[in-house]
């Protein structure tokens, strides 16, 4: 059979493989309004659920994407944190520019530590990004004019969202910003992994050497997918300063690192999905075992973890399916 | 000890004087060879005379421990590996080294956004991009492997392997090419095929090919170099090359011979 021009440019054009939006994207948006609807005592935890996701998010385009190995996270998304709490309690308490500031901080912080960070891969890899998070976690303790040290930095107020939307007790306000900012985040992350910059991640995850051996200068184009991750996790942190009104030292502990990365993991890395799966599963889960047993929760997460690496080695997501891999 | 070559022009790729050691086993040994536009030049000797390692020394994935190594006459011997690729040279792994979670449309996609620089774009669709969608279609339909296009590259054979394998080195358009035992596992009835698809390549390539197959080489090369213990045990024209009785002994009449 001779292939004519335009049959053989659109089977090679659907062979690229993209995240397609289908009824599974209506999901998230429909969770987040139903459980406002009905479930208006959980709207607080509801906000910290879409504050991991969207760290999550951040961590799955270094992890998943990238093949980074990091348990450092916590460092972009703790720079992210101080710096929405500086900029509120020193330059303006509007949180749009605060919430950019924080994603700019992420961004530099990967910036800056990215190239010590992305020289090796594997373990080495790993205790890299772990020493730049406990170095952060440090400073920022001993720092205490500036971030308040052990105490944290709080008595800094977050002006309504675009003037109009007032951050209520109830926490109405913060959710449904943050469900605004994870739609920017999400869509940003899908043009991203679409886009010819997310195929050649993908690449470099599959095959650095020779990634390298078709021109593509791979440390560069890592730092740049980690800078990119930075700012997300710079925003998550943003936006869980301006919500909870504290930043603390925890923002940048080992704990938010590992847990971030058990999210991923728990929900599928490499597909977007995983994470929204992930972050929301850990997140109610730990609340709920907590609120029952506030001694032995872990317990119950540690259980879970178990069953998911044993029958959901890909994540939940890799259970249900939703991603079209062409096998 | 070896004969100089008659070279006429400035060579597009000269390797001169490369000594290469790790600790105190030496790999390559004052090796020196120069390729012209439009050159066939096969690279063989038994196994372990250090045939992928001046292959990885030319890339750029090792440095050499001494000598100097020119494209179109710029000296490369400091440059990283992928800017070396941006001069024109490619090359094929004799493991196929793809992207086995990618589909066949995808790692030839990857070959054509790297040398056109769309790989960059954070924006997007890929599907839009006329001139990586153009190039790999023509280049699978080249190779048969059109209705291949969607599979990932773990569920192919590996002969088709092989195929995108030379596909991706070709998507770079370069003016160099090293081809790193193309026909290793490809079945001898898909042999044809491969010889005919490195017969069509362009006149004005250089070409430099290490291969077992003794056919396939003396259909291809037109000058060959017999490496031995990491060091040039002999180099000339096919022809001079057959008839060395050193050859001979150390290669082609040897047990090595597959």
């Amino acid at each position: 059979m001779m292939g004519t021009e335009p049959p053989a440019r659109d089977l090679v054009a659907r062979a690229f493989t993209r995240h397609h939006l289908s009824w599974v994207d209506a999901l998230p948006w429909l969770a987040i309004a139903a459980v406002w609807l009905v479930a208006g005592d959980y709207v607080p935890l509801g906000t910290q659920v879409i504050i991991m996701i969207i760290f999550a998010l951040s961590l799955d385009l270094a992890v998943g994407y990238g093949g980074i190995d990091t348990l450092g996270h916590a460092a972009l998304f703790g720079s992210g944190a101080y710096a929405a709490g500086l900029y509120a309690l020193n330059v303006s308490s509007e949180p749009v520019t605060g919430l950019l500031a924080a994603g700019i901080a992420g961004a530099a912080v990967a910036l800056v530590t990215g190239p010590l960070v992305l020289r090796t891969r594997g373990i080495t890899q790993v205790m890299l990004t772990l020493a730049v998070s406990t170095v952060l976690l440090e400073i920022a303790n001993a720092w205490k004019p500036v971030t308040g040290g052990a105490d944290g930095l709080t008595g800094f107020r977050i002006a309504p969202v675009l003037g109009a939307f007032r951050f209520d007790l109830a926490g109405n306000t913060a959710y449904w910003y943050g469900a605004a900012v994870l739609a920017v985040t999400f869509f940003l992350c899908k043009g991203l992994v679409n886009s010819p910059f997310g195929l050649t991640i993908r690449g470099i995850r599959e095959n650095p050497v020779r990634m390298r051996l078709l021109g593509v200068p791979v440390r560069h184009r890592l730092l740049m997918l980690y800078t990119i991750s930075g700012f997300f996790a710079g925003w998550a942190g943003g936006l869980s300063a301006q919500v909870t009104k504290l930043v603390g030292l925890d923002t940048l502990e080992f704990v938010l690192s590992g847990n971030a990365l058990v999210m991923l993991i728990l929900g599928g890395t490499g597909s977007l999905y995983g994470a929204i799966v992930g972050a929301t599963v850990f997140v109610v889960l730990s609340d709920r075992a907590a609120a029952i047993n506030p001694f032995h929760w872990l317990f119950a997460l540690g259980i879970v973890l178990i069953l998911a690496v044993r029958y959901a080695p890909a994540g939940l997501v890799g259970l249900l399916r939703f991603r079209k891999v062409p096998r | 000890m070896s004969a100089e070559p008659p070279i006429l022009e400035v060579p597009i790729l000269e390797v001169r004087g490369v000594c290469k050691s790790f600790g105190a086993l030496q790999v390559a040994r004052d090796v020196s060879l120069a390729l012209p536009a439009g050159a066939r030049h096969a690279l063989i000797g038994p196994n372990g005379a250090g045939k992928t390692t001046l292959v990885h020394l030319i890339t750029g994935l090792l440095p050499p421990s001494s000598g100097a190594i020119r494209i179109g006459g710029r000296d490369v011997t400091r440059l990283a590996a992928e800017r070396r690729v941006a001069l024109g040279l490619a090359r094929t792994f004799q493991i196929s080294s793809l992207f086995p979670g990618l589909t066949v449309a995808e790692n030839i996609g990857l070959a054509v956004a790297a040398r056109t620089g769309v790989e960059i774009r954070p924006w997007g669709s890929l599907r839009r991009q006329a001139q990586v969608i153009d190039e790999a279609a023509s280049m699978l339909e080249q190779l048969g492997l059109l209705a291949l296009a969607g599979r990932a590259i773990a569920s192919l054979a590996y002969g088709q392997r092989r195929l995108v394998e030379i596909a991706l080195a070709l998507a770079l358009k370069p003016k160099i090419l090293l081809l790193d035992e193309p026909a290793a596992g490809v079945a001898s009835n898909d042999r044809g095929m491969l010889l005919d698809l490195l017969l069509s390549l362009p006149a004005d390539l250089a070409i430099l090919i290490i291969e077992h197959d003794m056919s396939l080489v003396f259909r291809l090369a037109r000058r060959m170099t017999v490496l031995v213990d990491g060091g040039i045990l002999t180099e000339g024209s096919v022809a001079d090359v057959r008839a060395d009785p050193r050859v001979r002994d150390v290669y082609l009449g040897s047990r090595h011979h597959a």
